[in-house]
């Protein structure tokens, strides 16, 4: 019973991994209600340091789409800081806080101003700063003469967490004409990636496809785009998830055949008795199967149980994998995931009932009652 | 009326490389109502007759009839329902559904039958009653004693008013004591109607039978 409720528990895993990181990161991209992003052409968003080139222009192109609600140009680099003698470094993404959708804002004030800077826990431990303090930021640092470039002072003012960071990332935005500046002219009039949102009705992928054929230089990302990419990315979890998902019912399937084996064999005797008292070939094949089914029941809701548990052990160790999205599950819980093993385990209890059923329903009458005697 | 007649009957078996001729020509008639023991030394092919009169095994030569209907050529689907309406089978162990209670094992062959529910249930009290475990209707068979299991047995084997009542060593597994008790049912049963078949090494079960047939290497010596 152990057996199959493991097998079980796994084949859960299997289908919950599947699935899981595709649907989580489905969730993720439509939580921000953000239907396309522009990443500069054949990159992904944030995949390299490239950048978009005519931000303004560009912006202008597509706010003549009247599809497009709103546009969100975003600049993304990384950033130096100074406490005592060491160097704290963290990415910073340039935004405008009207629009956009990269950071929840948890306290203090947002980047308002273009001194504001709001910063991740994760820098704010490394600083040992508090909200309301004075940094001096720097978008570049030459370890070799320990000198700094791009430097200005902002005030950090407030706690956010970004949607998009991974688990270890220090982090921090400001706003996008702040960090323009400070990367000087190789930052101006450039983003990293636009977000942009269609209107309630409008078809995304009409839309992307125009922004490709208006703006050449880049690459437009709907959610299904996205998500195929990712499905490409992800061919190998879902591969391995199947294969072992594959193994796992095949284990469960041996494991109850076995048992039902050992146990017809056991009963031979009284299986035997019950077909010399009239009971039919197709009543001992059904109860047979039926047990089959019992065993495969019984496993898979202490299964499904220990792979719910095995399912957020996992997930919280490949969640901390460095560069992946926090808010992006392994392993996601859907019912259909739990329908889909339990469904599958049903027709793998039929199936490894059968052979000792009909192996059952086969005995020799007689002969089994004489071995019984014998015994 | 002839409630079993056999004739010529040959049972031959391959164990190994070696032949085994368990009947060699045995021809036996009972008559409905009878209560006949057959015994003989173990090895001797009481069981193998008694096997050829319940429709579990088949003949290697010869015929079977039993209640005027020859059974020795049936295919399993015949068999089993011929069995299930016409043939009570008590065993030396029990055999009993242990996770069943002694009223449901006894309606278990009405079920198989297709008896309606409440009309089982009436008939499984009945027979219960009969072999006196009414109170213990409810216990599962592990609560119950040995001979208390067999009695269950012999309700079961009632269940669908078999024209024969066929028991391979039914006291084999039992105490004098208790041994004594299925003996005195058998003839209550027996003076009830039912005709008997037993084979058994028992001589006090013997004894109570009104005929006794004795066989020896296959072979009907005496009866």
């Amino acid at each position: 019973m152990l057996g199959v409720a493991i097998a079980t528990a796994m084949l859960l895993d299997m289908v919950m991994l599947a699935t899981g990181m595709r649907e989580s990161f489905r969730e993720l991209l439509l939580s921000q209600g953000f239907d396309i992003r522009l990443a500069p052409k054949g990159t992904l968003p944030f995949d390299t340091d490239a950048t978009i080139p005519g931000v303004n222009a560009i912006t202008k192109v597509l706010r003549t789409n009247p599809d497009i609600r709103e546009i969100s140009p975003v600049l993304g680099g990384s950033i130096h800081i100074p406490v005592g003698d060491k160097d704290v470094s963290a990415s910073i993404l340039g935004i405008n806080p009207a629009v956009q959708a990269d950071y929840e804002f948890l306290s203090g004030r947002d980047v308002t101003t273009a001194d504001a800077i709001v910063v991740n826990e994760n820098l704010l431990r490394k600083l040992g700063a508090h909200v309301g303090d004075t940094l001096t930021v720097a978008t570049g640092y030459d370890p070799q003469t320990r000198s700094y470039s791009g430097q200005k002072k902002l005030v950090l003012t407030g706690l956010v967490r970004f949607i998009y960071g991974a688990a270890e990332q220090a982090g921090s935005a400001v706003r996008r004409e702040t960090l323009e500046a400070m990367r000087g002219p190789e930052g101006r009039d450039r983003a990293s990636l636009f977000m942009v949102r269609v209107r309630d009705g409008s078809n995304p992928d009409s839309v992307r496809n125009w922004v490709e054929r208006q703006v050449p230089n880049v690459t437009a990302i709907s959610i299904s785009t996205a998500i195929a990419q990712v499905d490409q990315r992800l061919s190998y979890f879902r591969q391995l998830a199947f294969i072992l998902g594959a193994v796992s019912l095949f284990v469960g399937f041996l494991l109850v055949t076995t048992l039902m084996t050992v146990s017809v064999n056991e009963r031979a005797g009284e299986i035997a008795v019950m077909r010399a008292i009239g009971v039919s070939r197709s009543h001992v094949v059904h109860q047979i199967v039926l047990e089959g089914v019992a065993i495969s029941l019984a496993g898979a809701v202490i299964g499904l149980g220990l792979g719910l548990i095995t399912a957020r052990y996992l997930n919280a160790i490949l969640s901390a994998f460095p560069g992946l999205p926090m808010a992006i599950d392994f392993f996601l819980f859907q019912p259909i995931a739990a329908w889909s093993a339990l469904a599958l385990l049903i027709v793998s209890g039929i199936g490894a009932g059968i052979y000792p059923a009909f192996r059952a329903a086969s005995l020799p009458i007689a002969e089994s009652l004489r071995r019984e005697a014998i015994a | 009326m002839t409630a079993v007649s056999l004739r010529d009957v040959r049972r031959d078996y391959t164990v190994g490389a070696e032949r085994v001729h368990a009947l060699q020509g045995v021809s036996l008639d009972v008559e409905e109502g009878d209560y006949v023991a057959i015994v003989g030394p173990s090895g001797c092919g009481k069981s193998t007759l008694l096997n050829l009169i319940g429709v579990i095994d088949q003949p290697t030569s010869g015929t079977v009839m039993i209640a005027a209907k020859r059974v020795d050529a049936m295919n399993d689907r015949e068999a089993t329902s011929f069995r299930l309406h016409n043939i009570g089978f008590v065993f030396q162990r029990f055999y009993l559904m242990p996770i069943l209670s002694a009223l449901e094992n006894v309606a278990l062959p009405m079920a198989e039958a297709k008896v309606p529910a409440k009309e089982r249930l009436s008939r499984a009290t009945e027979l219960l009653d009969y072999v006196r475990l009414g109170s213990r209707e409810r216990h599962r068979p592990s609560q119950l004693s040995g001979g208390e299991q067999q009695r269950v047995a012999i309700a079961r084997a009632l269940a669908n008013r078999p024209r024969l009542l066929l028991a391979d060593e039914p006291t084999g597994e039992l105490d004098a004591r208790t041994g004594t008790e299925i003996i005195s049912l058998f003839q209550r049963l027996n003076a009830d109607g039912t005709t008997i078949l037993v084979v058994t090494h028992d001589e006090e079960l013997a004894n109570a039978a009104r005929h006794k047939i004795h066989m020896r290497d296959g072979r009907i010596v005496d009866g």
